[in-house]
């Protein structure tokens, strides 16, 4: 049995970060000892008529505590239903699922997007290495102050309100950034970008995906990526994104 | 009524004296006995092996697996799934890794839990589902279901279920290459589902299923584009219920052999509804992903009524609302 199953967990807190983005604590007791950066929690809503789990990444994990915190956009009706939850109320889970990233390397690139930069933050707060850390916004910021006491952070927006006015290429390239691993989470168009940067300067690459999931657990089909070669397990050139990733080799898929 | 009568003088006469050591959930569809007549709906629960980290495997009446074809499919683009209230809409194309692939991987591991494997088949052409039923005659398995009603493929899928001839001639082609009793699984997305049923009974069929999804649609406002890359997709889930419930009705109605009912199971209770209606066999589908124990759930469910019924046959209520 996985120890991953659907419980009921009790909610620590559940605050807005900024404009529709919230950040929920969770009271997840043992499951903490199993999360890892990169990895995410399939939520449920209460109204019967949502059926889908939504999937949340993991933003951190105080193993003190036991706690775990999610960060998440509200961007349709299950979301909204999230933001209105309370210290103390319980939310239907599922995780820690998925692969999450692989810690190496001796100099990091921390690429992050949008509600892609939350995962990003546990992960930097493991590796242990050198980290250049590179967050892009459409225009307002969150979780940045978070980042500082974990690397060097260079933030990018869109229009240019806060740091390099592009996106985070334009930010990579106007700090002349390298590094022996990046690390990457964010819209697929920035994914794709990352990927290709990284291929051309020869840098390994981790990057996590998203797409639509149904089941969570690798069973439905739904959340596939194109991958560049047969998967061992659908036997066909698609992986599984919530359980062969949702973090891949750059190499390993086709964006 | 005789039914009803039955169970009014068991509540009156014996007190109490059906529990879950002697309700008797066996059910029979040509001639191989399950457990309990719960199933899985094809392509919610792949071959078992992700949901057996969630489920006892060894208490489903039997493992319905995800369409297999003779060579392996790589499905549609995404988005594949989009929900819509009640229910969701999924175009996952029938991805599957192939017959070779199956039989060495999926059917031992099925093998090794003791529940019956129903193998749900797939193809483009009368041929491909001959061939991979022909090839899995020789295998361990119990049952065949014959997907005709996949809404989501441009060749083969709901191209054989929609017309009462393909539906029969399909049916009485498979069954000269099937060492195994055939199940046909039937569409929704037709006039009348009971003349498919009929025509799938006169082909030779043992058993019909049904349903499959209802062809639905979403549209996001903001992109103004379709949600599924597919733009259509088949909707399941809690929403479609009631039309299947009826369906399964009709089909009763109209045919002798046995049906397994399906289309939005998500406790006991939604399961008695198929069963009152005429399902010999149920399968849970779309609520595998809201709830990964829903199977055994809905297991649980048939038996606490039938103990506070005091039925001790499932048989005994199957098909018992006329």
């Amino acid at each position: 049995m996985s120890i991953a199953q659907k419980k009921s967990i009790r909610i620590f807190s559940n605050e807005s970060l900024e404009e529709g983005v919230y950040e929920l604590w969770l009271e997840a007791g043992e499951l903490v000892a199993s999360a890892r950066p990169g990895q995410f929690f399939s939520l449920y809503c209460r109204d019967g008529g949502r059926l889908l789990p939504r999937p949340i990444s993991i933003c951190e994990i105080d193993n003190n505590k036991k706690r775990i915190r999610l960060v998440y956009r509200v961007l349709g009706k299950g979301t909204e239903e999230f933001a209105k939850l309370k210290a103390g109320d319980f939310i239907d889970c599922m995780g820690p699922l998925g692969n999450g990233f692989t810690l190496e390397g001796k100099k990091a690139l921390i690429i992050g997007g949008g509600i892609g930069i939350p995962p990003l933050l546990e992960l930097s707060k493991q590796l242990t290495c050198e980290k250049d850390i590179v967050l892009g916004y459409r225009d307002v910021t969150f979780l940045d102050k978070d980042f500082i006491k974990q690397g060097n952070v260079y933030l990018v927006t869109e229009d240019g309100s806060v740091g390099t006015k592009g996106n985070v290429l334009d930010a990579i390239r106007e700090h002349n950034l390298s590094a022996d691993i990046i690390y990457a989470c964010g819209p697929t168009p920035m994914l794709r970008g990352v990927k290709e940067w990284a291929l051309t300067n020869k840098i390994k690459a981790q990057l996590s995906l998203e797409e639509r999931m149904a089941c969570g657990i690798g069973a439905c089909l739904a959340c596939v990526c194109k991958s560049s070669s047969v998967n061992h397990h659908t036997n066909v050139n698609n992986k599984r994104i919530c359980k062969d990733g949702p973090v891949f080799y750059a190499e390993e898929v086709i964006l | 009524m005789g039914n009803l009568d039955k169970i009014g003088k068991n509540n009156n006469i014996v007190n109490k004296n059906i529990t879950n050591k002697n309700i008797n959930l066996d059910v029979n569809i040509a001639g191989i006995t399950f457990k309990n007549p719960v199933t899985t709906a094809s392509g919610t629960f792949g071959s078992g092996m992700e949901y057996g980290e969630y489920v006892d495997l060894s208490r489903l009446g039997a493992v319905t697996t995800k369409g297999v074809s003779l060579e392996p499919w790589p499905g549609n683009p995404t988005p594949r799934v989009a929900e819509t209230y009640g229910g969701m809409l999924n175009a996952i194309g029938l991805q599957n890794p192939g017959l070779d692939m199956f039989i060495k991987r999926d059917i031992p591991f099925l093998r090794s839990h003791n529940t019956r494997i129903i193998v749900n088949v797939v193809g483009k052409t009368t041929e491909e589902y001959c061939q991979v039923v022909e090839r899995l005659s020789d295998c361990d398995i119990d049952m065949l279901e014959i997907n005709i009603s996949c809404p989501n493929v441009k060749e083969g899928g709901i191209a054989f279920g929609q017309d009462p001839k393909r539906v029969e001639a399909i049916t009485s082609q498979v069954k000269m290459f099937a060492k195994k009793p055939i199940i046909i699984k039937l569409s929704p997305n037709v006039t009348d589902i009971s003349e498919m049923a009929k025509a799938a009974e006169a082909g030779g069929c043992e058993a019909i299923s049904l349903i499959n999804t209802l062809t639905g649609m979403k549209i996001d406002v903001n992109r103004r584009a379709f949600v599924l890359a597919n733009k259509t997709g088949g909707l399941s889930g809690p929403a479609i219920k009631p039309i299947a419930v009826r369906m399964v009705y009709q089909v009763a109605n109209a045919v002798q052999i046995p049906i397994i009912g399906m289309g939005g199971i998500m406790n006991g209770e939604d399961a008695l509804e198929f069963i009152m209606a005429g399902a010999t066999m149920v399968s849970v589908g779309t609520a595998n992903f809201i709830n990964p124990k829903a199977t055994e759930e809905v297991i649980d469910g048939i038996e606490a009524y039938m103990i506070r019924n005091q039925i001790s046959e499932i048989y005994d209520i199957i098909g018992c609302v006329k």
